[in-house]
């Protein structure tokens, strides 16, 4: 196994006096591409949050090549190469299609992605690249919000739902174009509602449950059952 | 009344320089400077006490003091008022309500309360002729000239330069801003320098077309609301017009009874917003 490029170790997370995470220990490697499933509430946003520092966690709780990360800014997690697709895509409504993208690119990471190479891979976002990004399509919003943090370059792509709303075969056509995406050695976590696609996209999952870990191994290694047990308890 | 409407014009050009950093500030962070008027005011002490520093010029006392309100309001954004940002707009509107009491008082302290001007020199007297037997002020004209210009700036700023990407982002969403590596703090900080500049500019220009009293910071406060919502919220554009509004208004009410200006101007603020409660040009979300 590869030394991973992210770990975090006991992570807890809080809103206030209200505890949304209770110890997480989850790690993925170079190249790997990680699912996270789980009920509703089940803390994997928070997860995501706590990762990215949009929620405050101790430092030594979350490692990126070893370092301890919990607590930076947003703006250095990106720096040090971890990109997250929110919940929601959270597109900036008062920017075009290109101004989001560009806005992903603010960290000035070097690496392969620039606004041609998107264009390339979204033919439709070049074409509507003047027009405010909140005025497309639901998919076609998704694959700005998806671009906009490939734009960082990142070494780890994090994606919130990002099938949430989409019509099934919107959904095929995003997951389908991930592999492309992933092919220069990027790691990907996936967080999905949807087990079967979980499984289908990524080599590992976690089940999260009411703020832990219910179930963790291969993608393919686990009966119907199981996922079922470690999704919604007993 | 044609002179009445130019008059009105010139008199809405002031108003639009009192209302853009308002406007920037709001548009930016929505935070609304309740000192306004009192920053336009020790604005134009400034320009008073530098002035005879700098060889008696104003535009040499502009020269020194813009740069110094752009400090100053990058300093104060970044000291003190990015601690009161959040969802709740009251800590920001009792900071700024305090700050407007402590310079309504510290100015009253320092230059008593005899109203004062700046020397426009030849600026004040100087007039031209727009045809026929309608002259118009040089200084009035060159304030709204500057108006156009700094409207005309600030769009062009905000619609084309990646500075004013990051203004619009933080504005539509300060988390997912800052997801990309902004750091909302510093983009706040600019703004707020930027409102001071025209703030600054905005207090030269009073000092040098009337006067300034400590006390006067409220009313210009008021004038400034009353464009930036005639104009409609986030918009500059709009807000130059609503300045334009204001001030034919102010004229035309001033031409009917001297004492009506004031009131006129608010009877046509409390019509616009009968009619349209956003302004005459509402931001379109997209
Ligand atoms: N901003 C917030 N403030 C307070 N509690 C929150 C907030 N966001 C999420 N929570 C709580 O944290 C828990 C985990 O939520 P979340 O991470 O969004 O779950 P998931 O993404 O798995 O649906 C839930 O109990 C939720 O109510
Ligand atoms: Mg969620």
């Amino acid at each position: 196994m590869t030394a991973p490029f992210l770990q975090t170790v006991g992570l807890r997370a809080h809103y206030g006096d209200a505890q949304a995470l209770f110890g997480i220990d989850f790690h993925i490697g170079e190249g790997e591409t990680v699912a996270v499933i789980g009920a509703n509430g089940a803390g994997k946003s928070t997860f995501l949050k706590s990762v990215t520092g949009l929620v405050r966690v101790a430092p030594e709780t979350v490692l990126i090549d070893g370092r301890p990360s919990g607590g930076s800014v947003p703006g250095d997690i990106v720096r040090q190469g971890v990109a997250l697709v929110p919940e929601g895509r959270r597109l900036f409504p008062s920017l075009s299609v290109e101004e989001n993208l560009l806005m992903g690119g603010y960290a000035r990471r070097p690496g392969p992605w620039s606004l041609q190479r998107l264009y390339g891979m979204f033919p439709i976002l070049k074409e509507k690249r003047k027009v405010p990004a909140t005025s497309l399509s639901g998919g076609q919003q998704q694959m700005v919000a998806i671009g906009r943090a490939l734009m960082s370059n990142p070494r780890l792509l994090l994606c919130d739902e990002i099938s949430l709303g989409l019509a099934p075969i919107v959904i095929k056509e995003i997951y389908d174009a991930l592999p492309a995406i992933a092919a220069e050695g990027m790691s990907v976590v996936i967080v999905e509602q949807d087990v079967m696609v979980a499984q289908r996209v990524s080599q590992r999952l976690y089940c999260f449950q009411e703020g832990r870990v219910s179930l963790e191994g291969a993608s393919d290694g686990f009966t119907r059952e199981q996922i079922s047990q470690a999704y919604f308890g007993i | 009344m044609t002179e009445t409407i130019i008059q009105g014009l010139l008199l809405g050009g002031l108003y639009c320089l009192f209302s853009l950093g308002l406007s920037l500030m709001f548009g930016v962070m929505r935070l609304t400077n309740i000192a306004q008027g009192d920053l336009i005011v020790a604005g134009g002490f400034a320009a008073i006490s530098v002035a005879p520093l700098v060889g008696g010029h104003f535009v040499m006392a502009g020269v020194v003091l813009l740069p110094v309100a752009f400090a100053v309001g990058y300093a104060l954004q970044r000291t003190v008022l990015n601690r009161t940002l959040g969802k709740d707009p009251l800590p920001s509107l009792v900071v700024t309500f305090g700050l407007s009491i402590v310079i309504q008082n510290a100015l009253l302290e320092l230059y008593s309360a005899d109203p004062r001007s700046l020397d426009a020199g030849e600026l004040a007297t100087g007039s031209l002729n727009l045809g026929g037997d309608i002259y118009v002020g040089t200084l009035p004209l060159l304030i709204l000239v500057a108006a156009l210009a700094c409207t005309a700036g600030l769009q062009l700023l905000f619609s084309t330069t990646s500075l004013g990407r990051a203004f619009r982002a933080v504005s539509d969403d300060r988390e997912a801003a800052e997801l990309m590596g902004l750091n909302s703090a510093k983009v706040y900080s600019v703004a707020t320098a930027l409102a001071f500049v025209l703030i600054a500019l905005a207090g030269l220009f009073q000092g040098l077309r009337t006067t300034v009293s400590p006390a006067d910071g409220p009313l210009l406060l008021l004038f400034a609301f009353e464009s930036v919502i005639i104009g409609g919220m986030g918009s500059f554009w709009g807000t130059f017009v609503g300045a334009l509004v204001l001030g034919v208004s102010q004229q035309v009410g001033f031409k009917f009874d001297p004492g009506w200006g004031v009131w006129f101007g608010h009877l046509v603020f409390l019509a616009v917003l009968l009619v349209r409660p956003n302004g005459l040009f509402p931001k379109t979300k997209g």
